[in-house]
């Protein structure tokens, strides 16, 4: 196998008495875009500026395309650094940002105005090269401190949470135009943020982290589909989580006792350390409940219960739906299909257990 | 009459108050009579002329001027250093530093005067120009900490680590972003410190050696003598250079501001 872009290993930082992250392990292929994902204070941010050169680690090491970086100071390092306030240097020109790394480097004049000219075409801001940051839009300021990024040719591009400054529709503008440029480019990106739904969008693979720890590595589609833990599986998404005992384990799947729906045949790549007799968690993701009308049929392969709307979250194409079972209020988010149901309404909940995913432990 | 009224004769009053005898003293030294008081017989520069031929005086301006200039030099020099390593670095004791260092403002300068010839008189040491350059930079690095911390915190972190990042070290990250960054406070707290020297008189009587004289401790010397209209004329002088200089110095930094696209 191809020597790891970057490679963190058993890393550890404590400031004074508060441990920020915990034994850390994670090897990062070379080209990929892997996202550490979290709230904040979970550690993200600090093994980011790890990486970067910013922070030492108290214990354990890293390695950057083999060879260990711990002793070696951030501006030897190679990094291309990107930040969520920008941090242009506001007294030089947009020309003179983006060539600011090259004239630390063995680079002649010419070939630095042809390298800041590419970069500056590839985020698509190729005439702004005289004017001042502050005479540009949020937008495009971020853009600038990419190109001056990715100019250098770093071995790392680390981007601590680049899109939060920026207003919702340029947001995702922006995420499909990074994504965009670090496919162009090749470049091992490691990109922090607290953000879901750009973690799903834009990633190889995706670290979740919670005080300091690694909760789950895996694809956007693994780590929302089978969470690895009720952390996970709450912070990605809108879930239901039921308290389940496991009463038997076949080939196939994983028979589940769960309250409200009863037996439940779980697949057994969803229920990953299921054993018998032992308890549980299952997940149900808020959009595999879907309502139906209460004389609507149930397809195959999908059980129903019933229940009352309480509230209705109208969010243009989706809707969500708080529905009372019992003693429990549920999460469900639909796509609108026709008219929302009113509050108020009986409605079916059809599920399918084939979408469910069972969390090893204790039952509650 | 309407609250606002008050209150607006009142700030007239004030500022009538604050500025009249400036006024009467500008006013005053173009008067061609040899009393410097009213009436005034005509106008005339010849005060001036007067002061421009006597050589105590120009003696004094060339003290002043290399005593503020070497003020401004030392104590901003000092000043951006103590800012960098009160805002950017921790070390043990940092809260007690910061108050060690802006405690010269609020003793009384007197206080401040006899404790520092004290010292230099237990250390035997006699008056002389460098020790009392000595401590006009005491009192004057306070207001370049002051100005330079606040500049600096104003300066994000990151953008220094930008530039470290692309592969720049601390000190050229230093010198091609922090410092053309913190230039404007620098420039301002330089400008301080050299106007507060120019017409410090309390400190400067105490520590100034035999033989040297300021435009104040000069100004003080003359008005033992006599009250003559070379003072108000002195005075006019004095009031344009510590008025106008801040004010040009702030013209030309809005200049060079808005040439970077303000």
């Amino acid at each position: 196998m191809d020597t790891p872009a970057v490679e963190l290993t058993d890393i550890v930082k404590e400031f004074g008495a508060f441990t920020a992250v915990h034994r850390m392990s994670l090897s990062i292929p070379e080209g990929s875009f892997v996202t550490l994902l979290g709230p904040s204070g979970c550690g993200k941010t600090t093994t980011l500026r790890m990486v970067a050169g910013l922070l030492d680690p108290t214990d354990g090491e890293i390695r950057i395309k083999g060879s260990r970086v711990n002793e070696v100071p951030i501006h030897k390092r190679n990094l291309g650094l990107v930040f969520q306030n920008y941090a242009l240097f506001p007294h030089k020109t947009v020309y003179d940002n983006v060539a600011f790394g090259l004239k630390y480097r063995d680079v002649s004049k010419s070939e630095i105005a042809t390298k800041v000219e590419a970069a500056l075409e590839l985020v698509q801001l190729p005439h702004l090269g005289d004017r001042y940051p502050r005479q540009l839009s949020g937008g495009q300021q971020q853009r600038i401190a990419l190109a001056r990024a990715i100019v250098i040719e770093p071995d790392v591009l680390l981007l601590d949470e680049p899109l939060s400054a920026l207003d919702a529709n340029l947001r995702e503008d922006m995420r499909v135009e990074l994504k965009r440029i670090q496919h162009r480019l090749g470049v091992t990106t490691i990109f922090v943020t607290h953000d879901q739904s750009e973690a799903l969008a834009m990633s190889d693979f995706i670290v979740v982290m919670s005080a300091g720890v690694v909760e789950q590595v895996g694809a956007p589609e693994a780590v929302y589909n089978t969470p690895a833990s009720e952390f996970v599986a709450r912070f990605l998404g809108a879930s239901n989580i039921f308290p389940a005992r496991t009463t038997e384990v076949n080939g196939e799947d994983a028979v589940v006792d769960v309250e409200p729906f009863g037996n439940l045949h779980v697949p057994i790549d969803r229920a990953r350390g299921a054993r018998a007799g032992a308890g549980g968690k299952l997940v149900v993701r808020a959009e595999h409940l879907t309502l139906r009308a209460t004389d609507a049929p149930t397809d195959s392969g999908s059980i129903r219960i019933d229940g009352r709307v309480e509230t209705v979250d109208y969010q243009g194409q989706a809707v969500r739906y708080f529905v009372r079972v019992g003693e429990r209020q549920l999460q469900a988010i639909n796509m609108i299909d026709g008219r929302p149901f009113a509050e108020g309404s009986e409605v079916a909940l059809h599920l399918r257990p084939r979408e469910c995913a069972l969390l090893p432990g204790d039952a509650a | 009459m309407s609250g606002w009224a008050w209150i607006r004769l009142h700030v007239i009053f004030v500022y009538l108050f604050m500025f009249l005898p400036v006024a009467v003293v500008v006013l005053l030294s173009f008067n061609e009579s040899q009393f410097g008081s009213f009436p005034m017989t005509g106008f005339s520069l010849r005060w001036f002329v007067e002061l421009w031929n006597n050589d105590a005086i120009i003696r004094a301006f060339q003290v002043s001027f290399l005593l503020g200039a070497l003020t401004a030099l030392i104590s901003t020099a000092l000043g951006v250093l103590a800012a960098l390593a009160l805002v950017r670095y921790d070390f043990p004791g940092k809260q007690f530093m910061s108050t060690i260092l802006i405690a010269p403002i609020l003793v009384p300068e007197v206080v401040l005067a006899v404790a520092l010839l004290l010292f230099l008189q237990f250390l035997s040491l006699p008056k002389s120009f460098p020790l009392l350059l000595l401590g006009h930079v005491i009192f004057t690095m306070p207001f370049v900490v002051l100005v330079v911390q606040a500049r600096l915190v104003g300066i994000t972190r990151n953008v220094e680590e930008a530039s470290l990042s692309l592969g720049a070290s601390p000190v050229q990250t230093f010198f091609a972003v922090t410092l053309p960054l913190l230039a404007p406070a620098i420039f301002a707290g330089g400008l301080f410190a050299f106007t507060i020297s120019f017409d410090d008189i309390t400190g400067t009587l105490f520590w100034k050696p035999g033989g040297i004289e300021t435009v104040p401790t000069q100004i003080f010397a003359m008005l033992r003598n006599s009250i003559s209209p070379e003072i108000n004329a002195l005075g006019t002088v004095m009031i344009v250079l510590t008025v106008g200089l801040p004010l040009l110095g702030a013209a030309l930094a809005r200049r060079i501001a808005s040439r970077r696209g303000g």
